[in-house]
């Protein structure tokens, strides 16, 4: 198959971008879409050009470093699917494919198709974890845990961290990504000290970066390579409510 | 004068070693541990667990690694399970029988003291992951869930889905972050760890590149961690994350860590065979699959075209359950990957150019019903189907054998230091606990308990032990480092010769896999020792790397790695010549039993291989330390 790309090229955070056109020739359809970048870097570079940059690594759909807009959409066409995992088949031949990085005020591009999403590690950091030291823990099987909720937890534990929910939410929301994290904790015992807390810290740090408010569009979950549901979206706001209406009692109680 | 191999291994009775050496090692005041730094290399379940509990202890930290975040780190990818010794399943499981399992998988050239420890400690993995919110798989009842792996007649592997290496990373870097948010940790992501600082023999820094600005700096630090994965890439294809590299213990084997047993690698049985010349990566299928999938391949040549559906069931060879009745189709590893090769060398290979063999779940599903199956698989299944465009549940899979692991890496005493005093590794980096095999579900458990457990202990009688001046930025050996990788990278950049880096790779893993790969000759490795060097000088003239070296340069980065492989490739062979025997995933042709298997020779292979950097140009030297075994009798495996 042939194709015709416009991929957007940025030499660095500051420089001005535009897309550029290249053509892609011989392309298997069992190709995956990141092969089919390589084999068009290789071009690139034989003809002495700069390599388009674009983060990737397990190529398995798991470690959520990759992710572009293809053709307007967060991750490509197929559903559930990280963009290392689409293969060309998903395309005709002759198709024009757009790939541009993750737009979103919270994510700067560093370089043609990289953007910092530093701001998820700061999200985590406000208190997306159980504050258990090492050592501290007793036996695994002590705490019984329902099947339904080590389940539904697992569901939203399954969260990559690829923004593509952010860069589908026309409001650039990390409202997706903070409810995983928060529904996955706050489901099992062990979440439930830090819970209501838990919540209001992370929704608090991701107001302060750039990202956008939620107003419940769904996009994020329709981008999800995860499928993660927006019901938990719901549920945080839930446990947020409860937080702040419990805030002043841990204020009293002083901060770590 | 050779080097010295101390394993520092304690004294007294096995199942006592640990807690006695833990009352022995001197200890750091609390007061006292905010003045030291360690530098931990690696944001991986090793390197995240290690980080994480130092900053806990009151250590100040820095942690680097090469992506974006630190929850992207390798281990993320892990799919099947972790081991641990807890006998939930009233089976019969045992500390002494998980030690037991993991040396005899490890065909005997693992430590008997370091594999003791590891399954002693599995118990309290498990323990603080849960503490920690990881989801693993439950029972209705509401308890911890168990599946097989290879290598084991007992159910000890504890898995949070198809996704348990995401799960407890993601279980790490969150207390990781927690300790970032606390000050403990600076953590630097898109940061490569291109050198090691020695000073006064002791390893006090690293030469950091940060990648976006290409800014190249020294860290200084009372002791440094290597945490930073496996070398499997060395093949070009594997089942490893692009971006895996030897860089990190490359570098500081260069600079007096000994690499031992380098040729220790493991081809996983269970993989998608390669589709085509475009492959720039293996998926693999995890072996919790073979606890529901049959393995065969048709008995006879001329039906290998046909649909598999159509073929009888007497016309099938289920060449693991024959040939391994009482494993079957959880027998080890290499064992397992070997067979698949010799029925495809047959001609009884199934697929694009013969190299697959069926794993079929027609027989589980029909049992079971497809929605358990799904339940247990479901995310594998559909992995499979998005790369194969064919569906499991309808056709059998075709896997294929493909490298997966490197048992081999640098040497560590029982505290996990190199022959580099304060140089720490830990994790896949290291060599330490799975001999000459690794069973499945094992890494895990080691990578955490390196980090969580042995570390936190090991790295306060180091830094009790030993006064460390503070190393002023400007002194020679720290400018010299600096220039090193500076001189390095601006080479790599002038080179401008016409070949692609990938090129270079691609063909050194060619190299690799035909000479070095599941069946190993003298003639062949011999061949490979002329042909890589040769390689890595067409590298060095005509490597071309576009672009600067002063922002995002992802060419240049990966042009550093190859250059490393180039070089390790070379080392892997010479180890793999001269050790005259099989053992595990070291199979050589010249050296098996009448009907095929491994044939160790114990008494003269009996240790670990250590090379010492030899100099540029030099050859490498061996050093040796015996293996001895006094609590296991050495004997042939057996899975029959
Ligand atoms: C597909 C797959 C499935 C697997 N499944 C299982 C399983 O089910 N059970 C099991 O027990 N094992 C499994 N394994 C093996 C296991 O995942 C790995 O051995 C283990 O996770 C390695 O952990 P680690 O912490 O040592 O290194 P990694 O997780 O590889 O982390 C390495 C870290 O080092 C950093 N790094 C590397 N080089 C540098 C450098 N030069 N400078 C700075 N940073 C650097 C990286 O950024 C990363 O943070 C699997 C492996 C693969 C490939
Ligand atoms: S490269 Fe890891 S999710 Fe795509």
């Amino acid at each position: 198959m042939n194709m015709k790309l416009r991929v957007w090229r940025q030499s660095s955070p500051d420089a001005k971008g535009a897309l550029k056109e290249y053509a892609a020739t011989d392309v298997s359809p069992d190709m995956s879409f990141l092969e089919m970048l390589d084999e068009l870097n290789e071009r690139l570079m034989e003809q002495g050009e700069v390599a388009i940059a674009f983060d990737h690594d397990c190529r398995e759909g798991i470690c959520g470093s990759c992710g572009v807009m293809i053709n307007g959409v967060a991750h490509g066409p197929m559903k559930g699917t990280a963009t290392c995992q689409l293969h060309m088949r998903s395309f005709k031949d002759g198709d024009t494919i757009v790939i541009e990085p993750w737009r979103a005020a919270a994510f700067p591009v560093v370089k043609d198709l990289v953007v910092n999403r530093g701001a998820f590690d700061r999200i985590i950091q406000a208190g997306g974890y159980v504050s258990v030291a090492t050592g501290a823990a007793k036996d695994a099987n002590s705490i019984p845990v329902p099947k339904e909720d080590s389940d539904a937890a697992m569901d939203a534990a399954a969260c990559i961290g690829c923004g593509a929910c952010v860069a589908a939410c026309p409001n650039g929301s990390a409202s997706l990504f903070t409810a995983a994290k928060v529904s996955h904790l706050g489901l099992l015992p062990q979440g439930q000290p830090e819970r209501y807390r838990r919540a209001l810290k992370m929704v608090a740090q991701m107001d302060l970066e750039s990202f956008g408010g939620c107003t419940l569009f769904g996009e994020c979950m329709e981008a999800c390579p995860k499928e993660i549901s927006i019901d938990f979206i719901s549920r945080m706001n839930r446990d947020f409510l409860v937080g702040a209406a419990t805030a002043p009692m841990e204020r009293g109680g002083g901060e770590d | 004068m050779p080097l010295s191999l101390d394993s520092r291994m304690p004294a007294g009775p096995l199942a006592d070693k640990w807690d006695k050496h833990r009352f022995d090692m001197k200890l750091v005041n609390p007061a006292n541990k905010r003045k030291y730094t360690v530098l931990v290399v690696g944001s991986g379940l090793a390197g995240a667990s290690a980080a994480a509990s130092f900053s806990e202890m009151g250590y100040n930290v820095r942690c680097y690694c090469y992506q974006d975040s630190p929850r992207r780190a390798h281990s993320i990818a892990a799919q099947g399970g972790i081991n641990a010794a807890k006998n939930y399943q009233n089976d019969g499981d045992s500390i002494q029988r998980l030690f037991y399992d993991t040396i005899n998988g490890g065909d005997f050239r693992a430590r008997e003291a370091n594999v003791y420890r590891l399954a002693q400690i599995s118990v309290r993995i498990i323990d603080q992951c849960v503490a920690q919110g990881v989801p693993f798989a439950r029972e209705y009842g509401g308890l911890l869930a168990n599946r097989s792996f290879g290598g084991a007649q007992v159910s000890r592997t504890f898995y949070a889905r198809g996704q348990t290496g995401q799960q407890l990373l993601l279980g790490a870097y969150q207390a990781l972050e927690k300790e970032i948010a606390k000050g403990g940790v600076t953590m630097y992501p898109r940061a490569e760890m291109l050198d090691l600082i020695v000073v006064n023999g002791r390893a006090r820094g690293i030469v950091v590149r940060d990648e976006t600005t290409g800014t190249i700096e020294p860290h200084l630090a009372d002791a440094v961690v290597l945490a930073t994965g496996g070398y499997g890439n060395v093949f070009y294809l594997s089942t490893n994350a692009k971006g895996c590299n030897t860089t990190a213990i490359w570098r500081s084997y260069k600079r007096g860590a000994a690499f031992a047993n380098p040729c220790y690698t493991q081809i996983h049985p269970t993989c998608i065979p390669v589709a085509g010349e475009h492959q720039s990566k293996l998926t693999l299928m995890s072996e919790s699959l073979r606890n529901d999938g049959r393995v065969w391949v048709p008995k006879r040549t001329d039906d290998i075209a046909k649909a598999p559906g159509s073929i009888a069931e007497s016309d099938r060879d289920y060449f693991l359950e024959r040939k391994y009745p009482s494993f079957g189709n959880l027998s080890p590893r290499d064992i397992a990957s070997r067979a698949a090769k010799e029925v495809c060398d047959e001609g009884r290979g199934v697929g694009p150019g013969g190299r697959g063999v069926y794993l079929d779940f027609a027989d589980a599903i029909n049992r079971l019903g497809e929605n358990k199956i799904r339940e247990r698989y479901g995310n594998l299944f559909e992995m499979y189907e998005r790369i194969t465009d064919e569906n499991p549940y309808r056709v059998p899979m075709r896997i294929y054998p493909a490298v997966h692991y490197t048992m081999g890496g640098l040497w560590v005493d029982y505290n996990l230091m190199s022959t580099i005093p304060g140089l720490h590794v830990a994790g896949e980096a290291n060599f330490s606990d799975h001999g000459a095999n690794r069973l499945g579900a094992s890494a895990l458990m080691q990578g955490l308990a390196d980090g969580y457990f042995v570390l936190p202990n090991t790295i306060g009688d180091y830094l009790a032990s030993n006064k460390l001046d503070p190393v002023p930025v400007d002194a020679p050996e720290v400018r010299a480092a600096v220039a090193d990788v500076q001189a390095r990278t601006n080479r790599l950049l002038s080179i401008k010769g016409k070949r692609t880096v990938a090129s270079f790779h691609r063909e050194l893993g060619k190299i690799m896999w035909e000479y070095c790969g599941m069946a190993r000759d003298a003639a062949g490795l011999s061949k490979a020792i002329e042909l890589i060097p040769r390689l890595r000088e067409e590298f060095w003239a005509g490597v071309n790397v576009p672009g600067s070296g002063s922002d995002l340069n992802q060419t240049l980065e990966y042009a550093g790695r190859v250059a490393d492989f180039l070089e390790l490739g070379e080392l892997m062979c010479r180890d793999a010549l001269h050790r005259n025997e099989s053992a595990g995933g070291h199979f050589r042709t010249e050296y098996q039993t009448p009907d095929g298997e491994a044939l160790r020779n114990d008494d003269e292979f009996a240790y670990v291989a250590a090379w010492e950097y030899g100099g540029e140009g030099a050859a490498p030297i061996l050093n040796r330390e015996p293996l001895v075994f006094e609590n296991i009798k050495l004997s042939q495996r057996s899975y029959k």
